[in-house]
């Protein structure tokens, strides 16, 4: 199994996430997403910038991909949107249908991402015939409906295997209505928040993760135990989510665990000391998103 | 109906489409002057998948003949999103949309209205706000895919947005008018399956009465989703049904609704602009609520719309619809929503 690192979630300081990447070049992950795909207000890098980034890693032997908004409201977020997809270089993952229009109109290779709702056989030929090459499960669904799934031939099969879960977009601003702001006049307080802004109940239990206008969970996805049964289900990429700290220790427990390096349960042990957060792995085993099945053969 | 705006994109008409959960709330929204009711079967392929609501094959042609009979439309939702395991149930309910002689379905998932567009050529498809479509391109994805005639819009848009989509695609643009807010874009909200298990993309239903439990603490009345509290309740203070978004959580130290209110959309005084951009039906939200709810919310719409259409330039609004909207709101409180921009 490939590794890829899902696009950027976070607001960080532009030199923050030159530097991450630079970084990134360097570890063994093999897809890199980039660009922003949750808020337009955001603008620490322009889609220039991105573009920079996806050259180096691409010298660095990278495949290198730029990932739409997922919530296109107004006219500039598709004036970006087509400027992505003609960039005339690096392949575009489609976030919601407009991309995928865009893309189909041109004839272009893309990725489905994980918010095109692909949840059945037709739907996802449909965007096979159109030029989707791979696609991204939606994260809230798991095995079963891998397993069941006709895909078509030479269909590459991307799974959300680490990171807090994005689990909703809205056109309103979590991170600006904490401050009394409107989006408008956020102050860009998401710089603030490189892991998003945890959210607990009134008990003081950790809930959601407020991430701009993106609701990520408070738990962190985290599927290192269920490797060798994400290959038998068909899995050709796992992607991981960027977080502020360890990343590339992360990337390197996920490869030597994927290459059969490190067993699973270590892996899963050595995953403690770098996530953020307490695990969760509930949609890949059919259930409730938030729970931490203990799969039999670990235990 | 004769449609009387001067936007170059004008429909010729405007449509108002209301929830039917029952046959007896079909009738209550026929009767106050619905020119359309949505409504879906018995079962998860429809997003208001909630006990002792919807229709079965029977309830679904008497439905049709009441409405049909006093000049409404029935529009039937499919707007869930099938998977492998449960594909048949999809298709099958397509098919029996079509056998009933609906005048539209409401679909979300592309397979599906590949499906319905190839096995019912002749069936009208709208675009379900589960579509998530916010952009003229990703409607016109669909028209051009699949021949759609309507789009109806996630509660995400400004007013401004919803008139730029509309000067960019020929496909009718139907806007919720009021009801029940989603804060998240609808399709793209997996909270309730995070905590629940229950997806509204797949089965149909958020924060499901099966996972809520009311319980008096000596702290006050908590409500709780699968354990979770979602919120708490002093004394004298009205608890709410604990939909996971409109709850109180604890954010950097202050506690308060950190996603959204409980609160109902009402955009009722944004008539004549949605009316003069063309927009060309307004939707109202609510098939889980009571035939007396749907009367009475259709009867105000009716009255404004009908007002609106005679005397655009002087519409104004009756306090005494507003009173009446404002009693059969959640927490008794109205918002624009998105439709203002700084509720964003």
């Amino acid at each position: 199994m490939k590794l890829s690192l899902g696009s950027l979630q976070y607001y960080w300081p532009r030199q923050q996430v030159f530097d991450f990447y630079a970084d990134i070049a360097k570890q063994a992950v093999d897809i890199v997403y980039l660009g922003e795909t949750v808020c337009s207000r955001r603008h620490e890098l322009r889609l220039d910038d991105w573009l920079d980034i996806a050259t180096l890693l691409a010298n660095a032997g990278k495949e290198a991909l730029l990932s739409s908004q997922t919530l296109i409201e107004s006219e500039s977020d598709l004036k970006i949107l087509r400027r992505q997809v003609d960039n005339g270089h690096f392949r575009v993952e489609a976030n919601d249908m407009g991309a995928v229009r865009l893309l189909g109109e041109k004839k272009l290779p893309f990725v489905a991402g994980p918010t095109l709702n692909v949840f059945n056989g037709e739907t996802l030929r449909l965007l096979f015939e159109l030029g989707a090459t791979r696609w991204v499960m939606p994260p809230e669904v798991g095995k079963t409906l891998l397993a069941t799934m006709e895909k078509p031939p030479a269909m590459e099969t991307e799974v959300f295997s680490y990171g807090r879960l994005p689990l909703a977009y809205s056109a309103r601003c979590f991170t600006a209505r904490r401050f009394n702001l409107q989006k408008d006049a956020c102050e860009f307080r998401c710089l603030d928040f490189p892991d998003g802004l945890p959210l607990a109940t009134r008990e003081g239990d950790a809930f959601l993760n407020l991430n701009g206008t993106q609701t990520q969970s408070a738990k962190v996805y985290n599927l290192l135990l269920e490797l060798p049964e994400l290959e038998k289900t068909g899995v050709d990429i796992l992607r991981l989510s960027p977080q502020a700290e360890h990343s590339s220790a992360m990337i390197a427990l996920f490869k030597n665990c994927a290459d059969g390096r490190i067993p699973p349960k270590t892996a899963w042990e050595e995953a403690q000391q770098l996530i953020p957060a307490a695990s969760c792995n509930g949609f890949w085993h059919d259930g409730v998103g938030l729970e931490q099945v203990m799969p039999e053969n670990i235990l | 109906m004769v449609e009387m705006v001067s936007s170059p994109s004008a429909q010729s008409v405007f449509e108002l489409v209301c929830p039917a959960g029952s046959l007896p709330a079909l009738k209550a929204a026929v009767d106050h002057g619905a020119d359309c009711v949505y409504l879906g079967f018995r079962d998860d392929t429809n997003a208001r998948n909630f006990n002792g609501l919807n229709f079965d094959d029977v309830a679904l042609g008497e439905g049709i003949r009441y409405a049909r009979d006093r000049g409404s439309k029935v529009f039937l939702a499919l707007n869930t999103y099938p998977q492998p395991g449960n594909w048949t149930r999809w298709t099958s309910a397509v098919d029996r949309a079509a056998a009933a002689g609906v005048d539209a379905v409401i679909l979300a998932d592309p397979g599906l209205m590949a499906y319905a567009q190839k096995n019912h050529p002749e069936l009208r498809l709208h675009l379900s706000v589960q579509g998530s479509a916010t952009s003229y391109e990703a409607i016109n994805f669909y028209r051009e895919r699949f021949a759609i005639k309507r789009a109806v819009l996630p509660r995400v848009l400004s007013l401004a947005q919803v008139e730029q989509v509309i000067a960019h695609s020929e496909v009718e643009i139907e806007v919720f008018g009021f009801g029940g807010l989603c804060v998240m874009v609808e399709g793209r909200c997996s909270l309730s399956a995070y905590a629940t298990g229950t997806s509204p993309n797949c089965n149909g239903a958020c924060s499901p009465a099966k996972s809520v439990r009311w319980e008096q603490t000596t702290q006050g009345m908590e409500t709780r989703l699968n354990g979770i509290l979602i919120d708490r309740y002093a004394d004298g203070e009205r608890a709410g049904y604990p939909t996971l978004c409109k709850g109180r959580f604890a954010v950097s130290g202050a506690t308060y609704y950190a996603i959204e209110e409980p609160t109902s959309l009402n955009t009722l005084e944004m008539l004549p602009q949605m009316m003069a951009m063309g927009v060309a039906a307004i939707k109202i939200e609510g098939r889980q609520r009571s035939p007396a709810y749907v009367a009475q919310v259709t009867q105000v719409w009716r009255e404004a719309i009908d007002a609106c259409r005679r005397d655009p330039a002087h519409f104004t609004l009756r306090s005494s619809w507003m009173t009446q909207l404002n009693k059969v709101s959640e927490g008794q409180s109205h918002t624009l929503g998105a439709y203002y921009r700084p509720w964003k």
